[in-house]
């Protein structure tokens, strides 16, 4: 049984051992060729899954055909601006810039003709130059509306072509310019945050977030405005900061402009007051003067100095607006706003104390802050005795409105300086900042402020149950080396609800003029404190803040003040 | 039409031993061919500045005589098969060598030579007549054990192989490659060989990667899509995705007015996208059932020659429409190779129509075991 094949073939006829061999290898190829076919039927299988695939599978995805036809997407190359609650103060939108290749333009001459008149502001002469000359690149009008696009497109003139263009929009037109900036025709940013952020803006998707209050920046305007109106002045601005971070919730500087059209206005309307505007600051130093003496135990609410007569120092004399002609103490001479009696506590307080007082405040040197428009303060240099005494009472030194709120804001916190900030902080991320006084001269200093608004020269700053305090300072400008009587700026630095301050605000006039209603004055007292008052309401019912009972005990432990002492 | 059973004429005999299925496949095959490139080709030929139904006249001109030489050729007796293909191959291959002369550059690679009238492609007719030369010599050891049947295949093997890559058409090779070696391994290799020349194909391969830029950048870009430019083969998945189940209908396809090859490399997605999902997978059976229905016809075959020739020329259609199909749908990396009797291409379709008028003369009824080796 156990004979092989090969014995078995070697006993056939060749002839027919041939065919055995032929008729294995018939099989072997049979064999295999069963496996070529299943290879074949799996290879023509996944073929077809993969068609089912490609076909049907692929729901979700859009075709990308379509996208072709579309203005290529949302891809920008400019993030937005958006303010602390995310209400849009920046964007980007597309649009189509027309551009012509001049070497196949067939008739310039025409062609300017028939463009002129479906593009309004261009110029038939100019356009046929530029359509004439040699170039093969020339813009035509940048950022065409739709209607333009399609207008263009009717005409049909070869050798014109659109190109896709972004334009930046301000939804909030003039209300945010001094903030935003602008940017030029290529989305550069040329000013404000748009130029301090251009890079982050070009490189990032996701919105920046201002710490701006839109609503209440429109609140603050449109007081401001008013109040510029009503007094004729030349501008204004105001700031409120948030007290306890230096968040900047609203900035507004008037005269303004319209950052989506920044060419058509003068300089004069891109003039930041708040950052870029230095101004002897006025009685509102004395906030800080007060603050000085107090922290280094030059004087207490107690003491206080002879306001009998004015000081006469080399050619100057110091004297008070509505002398009272006897000693004052500290809360009177704030009270009244005493010049002589803060030139007195500025002697005592000297020249070292006081400008190292100043410093830490950031008083001299510019103030740091997200916009590129930030000027340096002008201070005396040397500091001699009669400059000890003119800062003081906040002449003979000039800083931005910002600073003196930066400064107001570090007093009113409890003693710790924080610098001002468009960037809104999230809560928990409020740096721990620097300790500038101790938080005792806080609270009295704070008690000084309620007063002066409650029995002072501020008293229609006051907002009952808010608890309104701060500092009126008016200042006149000097033009051409001397005090001009009739060119001032009235300003008011302050806070509320002194208790427990949440907002610094800062409001000022440049150059009001008495009215009727004032009697003729234009000093802060009567046109800007009305003005800071309406603001608290505003603010206060923005923000559904409850007002206090101000004859509280608690309240009255916190901030009465035994006014007269002798 | 059927002529009665006891008619003796040429005509007769043909009808009454030729497969019938494997016959109406590809007549269905060339009519959906017909009508696709009445639909891709006008776009194509008005982009490079044609006339619009350039393509179609020329495509027409070349079809009625390819049938008819597919039809006349599977008349043939396997012998006569053989024959023909012995002197056919050997005249492919001297074109083949004197496109290294008087050839014409296109794109890169000297692959034709232009006659009056129309170009000729030569390696196209190496393929069928190569793959019969090739049964025939694998047979023939089998049958005679002192004829080096596998040494001279081997032989005319690496010079097609050394012509193919000099031109150079490494999809060409590679098909040619593929078939003579499942030739071979049909003719009963043994499998340790068949390892290690398996092998030495996966590793030939990746030499082609490195010696041969183009092939190089084509593999890089399946792998990694975003490395280069992948604009057809994105295309043309889209175009599936727009067909959809129905397709967009004749003539309203978009891929053929944007891809250079619609016309040839990628008319199966013009299929997919005027035709729709339902029309490409009765195109993929019908290929399938081409190769699939001659392998079982052959499997009741006891003469190897007509085995192996069958099973090469089938392989060879088989494998060119699963390359075609399967770069389209970027299942494997873009290889330009022609859809058979579906895309434009004169010498493409007249040498498969060669190749299939050899699969229709063997697989014919015969009686007894035929005398072709």
């Amino acid at each position: 049984m156990a004979t092989r094949l090969s014995d078995v073939l070697r006993g056939l006829p060749a002839r027919l051992r041939l065919e055995g061999t032929a008729k294995q290898s018939v099989e072997t190829a049979h064999h295999r060729l069963m496996v070529a076919g299943v290879l074949f039927a799996v290879g023509f299988a996944v073929v077809s899954l993969r068609l089912v695939d490609v076909t049907m599978l692929k729901e979700g995805h859009e075709p990308r055909i379509a996208h072709h036809n579309r203005a290529t997407g949302l891809e920008r190359e400019r993030a937005d601006i958006v303010d602390r609650n995310g209400e849009l103060l920046a964007t980007s939108l597309g649009t189509a810039s027309l551009y012509a290749n001049p070497k196949l333009i067939l008739d310039a001459n025409d062609a300017a003709a028939k463009l002129a008149k479906v593009l309004p502001g261009s110029g038939e002469r100019e356009l046929a130059n530029r359509l004439g000359s040699d170039k093969s690149f020339v813009w035509v009008k940048r950022n065409l509306s739709p209607r333009q696009q399609f207008a263009v497109n009717r005409l049909g003139i070869p050798g014109l072509f659109f190109q896709r263009d972004e334009r930046r929009v301000y939804p909030h037109g003039a209300l945010t310019a001094h903030i935003l900036g602008f940017t030029d025709i290529d989305n550069r940013g040329l000013a404000g945050i748009e130029q301090s952020f251009d890079e982050k803006l070009r490189q990032s998707d996701t919105p920046l977030q201002l710490s701006i209050d839109i609503r209440l920046q429109h609140v603050v305007r449109q007081e401001l405005a008013a109040a510029v109106e009503e007094f004729r002045a030349i501008g204004g601005a105001a700031l409120v900061l948030d007290a306890p971070t230096g968040e900047v919730l609203a900035l507004v500087s008037l005269p303004d402009f319209d950052p989506n059209a920044p060419g058509a206005t003068d300089s004069e309307a891109r003039f930041n007051r708040i950052t870029l505007g230095t101004y002897e600051p006025g009685s509102t130093f004395k906030i800080f003067n007060a603050a000085a003496a107090l922290d280094y135990g030059v004087t207490t609410m107690r003491d206080g100095y002879d306001a009998s007569k004015p000081i006469q120092i080399s050619r100057f004399t110091i004297s008070d607006y509505k002398g009272q002609k006897r000693w004052l103490s500290l809360p009177e001479i704030m009270m009244h706003s005493s010049n002589i009696g803060s030139a007195r506590m500025g002697i005592d307080l000297g020249r070292d104390r006081q400008r190292q007082f100043l410093s830490r405040l950031g008083m001299l040197k510019p103030a740091t802050f997200e916009l590129p428009e930030v000027a340096a303060p002008l201070a005396p240099n040397p500091w001699r005795d009669i400059n000890v005494m003119t800062i003081a009472f906040g002449h003979g030194i000039s800083v931005t409105p910002l600073q003196v709120a930066v400064g107001v804001s570090a007093v009113v916190n409890g003693g710790i300086l924080r610098p001002a900030t468009l960037m809104r902080r999230p809560e928990g991320q409020v740096p721990p900042g620097e300790r500038v006084m101790t938080t005792r001269t806080s609270e009295q200093v704070r008690a000084l402020m309620r007063l002066v608004v409650e029995r002072g020269t501020a008293k229609s700053a006051n907002v009952p149950g808010y608890v309104v305090g701060g500092k009126t300072g008016t200042a006149e400008k000097i033009v051409k080396g001397r005090y001009h009587r009739d060119m001032r700026i009235s300003s008011f630095a302050g806070a509320f609800p002194m208790q427990a301050p949440r907002f610094v605000i800062y409001a000022m006039l440049d150059e009001p003029k008495g009215n009727k209603a004032t009697h003729g004055y234009a000093t802060a007292g009567w046109v800007v404190a009305p003005l800071v008052g309406r603001l608290v309401s505003q603010i206060a019912a923005l923000y559904g803040l409850p007002p206090v009972d101000e004859s509280g005990p608690e309240l009255r432990d916190q901030l009465l003040i035994n006014v007269a002492v002798r | 039409m059927n002529p009665a059973r006891a008619d003796t004429s040429v005509f007769a005999r043909w009808w009454w031993t030729v497969d019938h299925w494997t016959l109406a496949a590809l007549a269905a095959l060339v009519g959906f061919g017909a009508v696709l490139a009445l639909a891709a080709t006008p776009a194509v030929a008005q982009r490079i500045g044609l006339d619009p139904f350039f393509f179609v006249r020329r495509q027409m001109i070349v079809l009625i005589p390819a049938i008819a030489l597919m039809v006349t050729v599977s008349m043939l007796e396997p012998k006569t098969v053989r024959r023909i293909a012995m002197v056919g191959f050997l005249a492919a291959v001297a074109l083949l060598a004197l496109t290294f002369v008087v050839g014409m550059e296109i794109k890169g690679a000297k692959r034709w030579i232009h006659l009056p009238g129309f170009s000729l492609q030569p390696s196209e007719f190496v393929k069928p007549t190569f793959a019969v030369v090739a049964a025939w010599l694998f047979a023939m050891q089998h049958k005679h054990e002192r004829f080096p049947g596998d040494l001279i295949s081997i032989a005319l093997y690496l010079l097609v192989l050394g012509l193919l890559l000099l031109q150079p058409d490494v999809g060409m090779a590679v098909v040619v490659t593929a078939v003579w070696f499942s030739q071979f391994f049909l003719a009963g290799l043994r499998m340790s060989l068949v390892m290690l020349l398996g092998g030495a194909g996966l590793a030939s391969l990746v030499g082609a990667y490195f010696v041969f830029p183009h092939v190089a950048s084509r593999i890089n870009r399946f792998l990694d899509p975003s490395s280069g430019d992948t604009y057809q083969v994105t295309t043309a998945l889209e175009a599936f995705l727009n067909g959809g189940l129905l397709g967009r209908g004749p003539g309203e396809g978009t891929v053929k007015s944007v891809l250079p090859d619609a016309h040839s490399d990628f008319i199966f997605a013009v299929a997919g996208e005027e035709f729709g999902l339902i029309a490409c997978i009765g195109l993929v059976v019908l290929f399938m059932f081409i190769v699939l229905r001659g392998f079982t016809r052959v499997l009741q075959e006891s003469n190897l020659f007509i085995l192996l020739a069958v099973a090469g020329l089938l392989v060879q259609f088989g494998l060119q429409a699963l390359i075609n199909m399967g770069s389209t749908l970027h299942l494997i990396p873009t290889k330009g190779m022609t859809l058979p009797f579906i895309s434009y291409g004169g010498s493409s379709l007249l040498a498969l129509s060669l190749g299939m008028g050899f699969v229709l003369a063997l697989t014919r009824k015969r009686f007894g075991p035929g005398e072709a080796t």
